[in-house]
């Protein structure tokens, strides 16, 4: 996996809660066997009108949030189906990070897996950034992920916490499956004593 | 020492390795795999050079994608073809135990598990679904993963994890007639809402817990991830055992009963602890049915519509009209005034043969309405056989159901099963999502006998005020 690299990015805001895996990337796209290309289907029945053509009202298609990095959720973002494709599709449109009040489990975890930081943001602060991402015309956030930090350039700043384990699997681009077959004497010897 | 529960014991015997600051490295017993969710793990494979460590553990069956008419067609979707033709050559190349299209074990992974006996207790089982948590019936710590975890899995036969917190969810309370499993667990859902059980195991417990069937316990563990659980399951006992007890693959004579001892040791301990507790009354529960866009916007089939004004927090206020506008559904509406044009009767929530019995005997001698399409899709080929055995297919047919082959069908509309834009479905599955069950189609999750009541009437109606145990 690539390492995590701190970055600026522009903000951009989805007003609304519980979104689901369903809604991220939906099922007729599951039936690809590559792991890559799902960009373009991401928030695809919100994204595209039924004729095919981009949905104006979208967010994703207003110029001033085209270029977006970071995504901004309210609680429970990516609940439902436990499809890697979600975070694949989120990754390939070029999203590096979301920022929400809350996560859904497996989503979060899978996130991991990608290179992509969710980051947990009480509702005030998400509020805030809500605000700034509607009103001003191009809002940016400097995600600092050694320091866990995020700052915008009008003087705000906020701290962020993360499990030490995932920050440095982030941040080294830690390969899960390496690191588990480095521990294989473990494994054998648990299963030499091991019944069900 | 501290009173263990049933997750406690199941994740200490588990455990290949541990150090501070890190997840936990977990043994998995058992590990199922479906098209969907695994050709990019095994393309890991292969890139990596690397085998499966332990092929006689993992199970793999084509569910999600399958058409579920006259599998003796070729598939007409080039696409769904090709990905039901990489799980073959996978399971081939990797040495994975298969149940092809046509095997007569086919079915739904979570309904397939059970039936065969693959499913044990005490085990911990994985599978590339979020719905395995249905295997939690039978005592086992069953979660769904992503495809990386796929992947991990498949390498290492084990599995990061944190510890979650163990959440039990007490129901006690007799139910009233026509008052099902389904209602118990969108009761639940419906009190805790859909991110209640975010970060924990939930243990199902109580009287009204003990006393469903084993396919009763699998409706209500099935839909642990709708309240945001990890995980959900229910200690083992008798009926635990007598329902696993001479199925494929299960031990036999001296084996058996030697696992049986074990197995009899796992449930939770009186006086266990919990990080947390709620508890319901079943007694006070009526036939649910959800009018929104998640499973926690549920409501009695005597209640009505809400309003967004019911709610002071602004983003519920908001939720609920997103909510409303894509159901196309007015506040105070009577749930039993919404009009039906669809009615789904399966998925991995209710698709086993009790459901489709109960349903069955909803429908006998009588038509559905001439106003809806409705179909009932067996969970697996062995659901739909032993159906037929006894004539179910036969009272579904003339009552003017269609009767199909055993897949995930229209819960997840990933093959040619699915709503038409603006059409109304009142379903078996266990998800209300926008667009869940085909773009612009609208879902209303109930139980098997309330879809099959709602099927005759064109609309939903208190199955209570039904006979519900009418011969077959």
């Amino acid at each position: 996996m690539k390492p995590f690299k701190n970055f600026k990015g522009i903000v951009a805001p989805l007003d609304r809660m519980d979104i689901d895996t369903d809604q991220i990337i939906p099922k007729q796209f599951l039936k690809r066997i590559e792991r890559t290309g799902f960009g373009q289907f991401l928030f695809f029945d919100w994204r595209y009108l039924d004729d095919g053509k981009p949905n104006p009202d979208f967010v994703l298609n207003k110029d001033r949030y085209k270029d977006s990095q970071i995504l901004l959720a309210k609680d429970n973002f990516g609940s439902g189906s436990s499809r890697e494709h979600a975070p694949w599709s989120l990754e390939d449109y070029g999203f590096k990070v979301i920022i929400a009040p809350s996560f859904a489990d497996i989503f979060y975890n899978n996130c991991f897996k990608n290179t992509m930081l969710p980051i947990v943001l009480s509702s005030d602060k998400t509020d805030y950034l809500f605000e700034k991402a509607f009103n001003e015309q191009i809002y940016m956030l400097d995600i600092n992920l050694d320091e866990q930090t995020i700052k915008d350039d009008l003087g705000w700043s906020a701290n962020f916490e993360i499990d030490q384990y995932k920050k440095k699997s982030l941040l080294e681009g830690l390969d899960d499956i390496l690191i588990t077959l480095q521990l294989k004497d473990k494994i054998d010897q648990f299963e030499k004593h091991y019944q069900l | 020492m501290s009173k263990h529960t049933l997750f406690d014991k199941i994740w200490e015997k588990h455990v290949v390795f541990e150090e501070p600051g890190r997840p936990t490295l977990l043994y998995v017993d058992l590990h199922l795999v479906h098209e969907v969710t695994s050709p990019q793990a095994f393309e890991g494979l292969r890139l990596n050079k690397r085998k499966i460590r332990r092929p006689e553990l993992t199970f793999a069956t084509m569910d999600h994608n399958v058409p579920t008419t006259d599998r003796s067609l070729p598939i007409e979707d080039p696409i769904s073809a090709k990905q039901i033709d990489t799980l073959r050559n996978n399971c081939k190349d990797f040495g994975v135990k298969l149940f092809d299209l046509n095997s007569p074990n086919q079915g739904i992974v979570h309904v397939i598990g059970p039936e065969l006996g693959i499913t044990k207790p005490g085990m911990i089982i994985v599978c590339g679904d979020s719905h395995t948590s249905t295997h939690g019936a039978f005592g086992s710590l069953a979660f769904g993963i992503g495809t990386s975890e796929v992947e991990h899995v498949l390498a290492t036969q084990c599995l990061w994890q944190d510890r979650p917190a163990v959440f039990e969810v007490r129901v006690d309370g007799s139910r009233a007639s026509g008052v099902t499993a389904k209602d118990i667990i969108l009761s639940i859902i419906g009190r805790i809402g859909t991110a209640g059980a975010t970060g924990t195991v939930v243990e199902y417990r109580g009287e009204a817990i003990k006393s469903l069937t084993m396919e009763e316990r699998m409706t209500v563990c099935n839909m642990s991830i709708e309240a945001g659980a990890r995980a959900g399951m229910i200690s083992p006992d008798e009926k635990t055992f007598e329902y696993l007890k001479g199925r494929p693959y299960m031990p036999k004579g001296q084996e058996l009963n030697i696992k049986l001892d074990s197995w009899k040791t796992l449930a939770t301990e009186q006086d266990a602890q919990f990080d947390r507790s709620i508890s319901l009354d079943a007694s006070k529960m009526a036939p649910q049915v959800s009018w929104g866009t998640n499973p926690g916007m549920v409501v009695g089939i005597d209640g009505r519509v809400p309003s967004p004004s019911d709610y002071s927090d602004s983003n519920l206020k908001k939720a609920t009209e997103n909510a409303l506008e894509y159901m196309a559904l007015k506040p105070g509406t009577k749930i039993e005034d919404i009009k039906l044009d669809r009615i789904f009767i399966g998925s991995c929530t209710n698709s086993r043969i009790n459901d489709l019995i109960a349903a069955a005997k909803i429908v006998k001698g009588k038509k559905v309405s001439s106003s809806l399409k409705a179909m009932v899709v067996p969970g697996s080929q062995l659901v739909k056989l032993q159906a037929e055995k006894i004539g179910l297919d036969k009272i579904f047919k003339e009552s003017g159901f269609e009767w199909r082959e055993a897949g995930c069908s229209m819960c997840l509309g990933m093959n040619p099963d699915i709503l038409q834009p603006g059409e109304r479905c009142a379903s078996t599955s266990n998800r209300n999502f926008e667009g869940r069950q085909g773009k612009g189609g609208r879902t209303h999750l109930v139980s098997p006998i309330m879809a099959a009541a709602a099927a005759l009437e064109g609309h939903f109606v208190d199955i209570r005020q039904w006979d519900i145990e009418r011969e077959l």
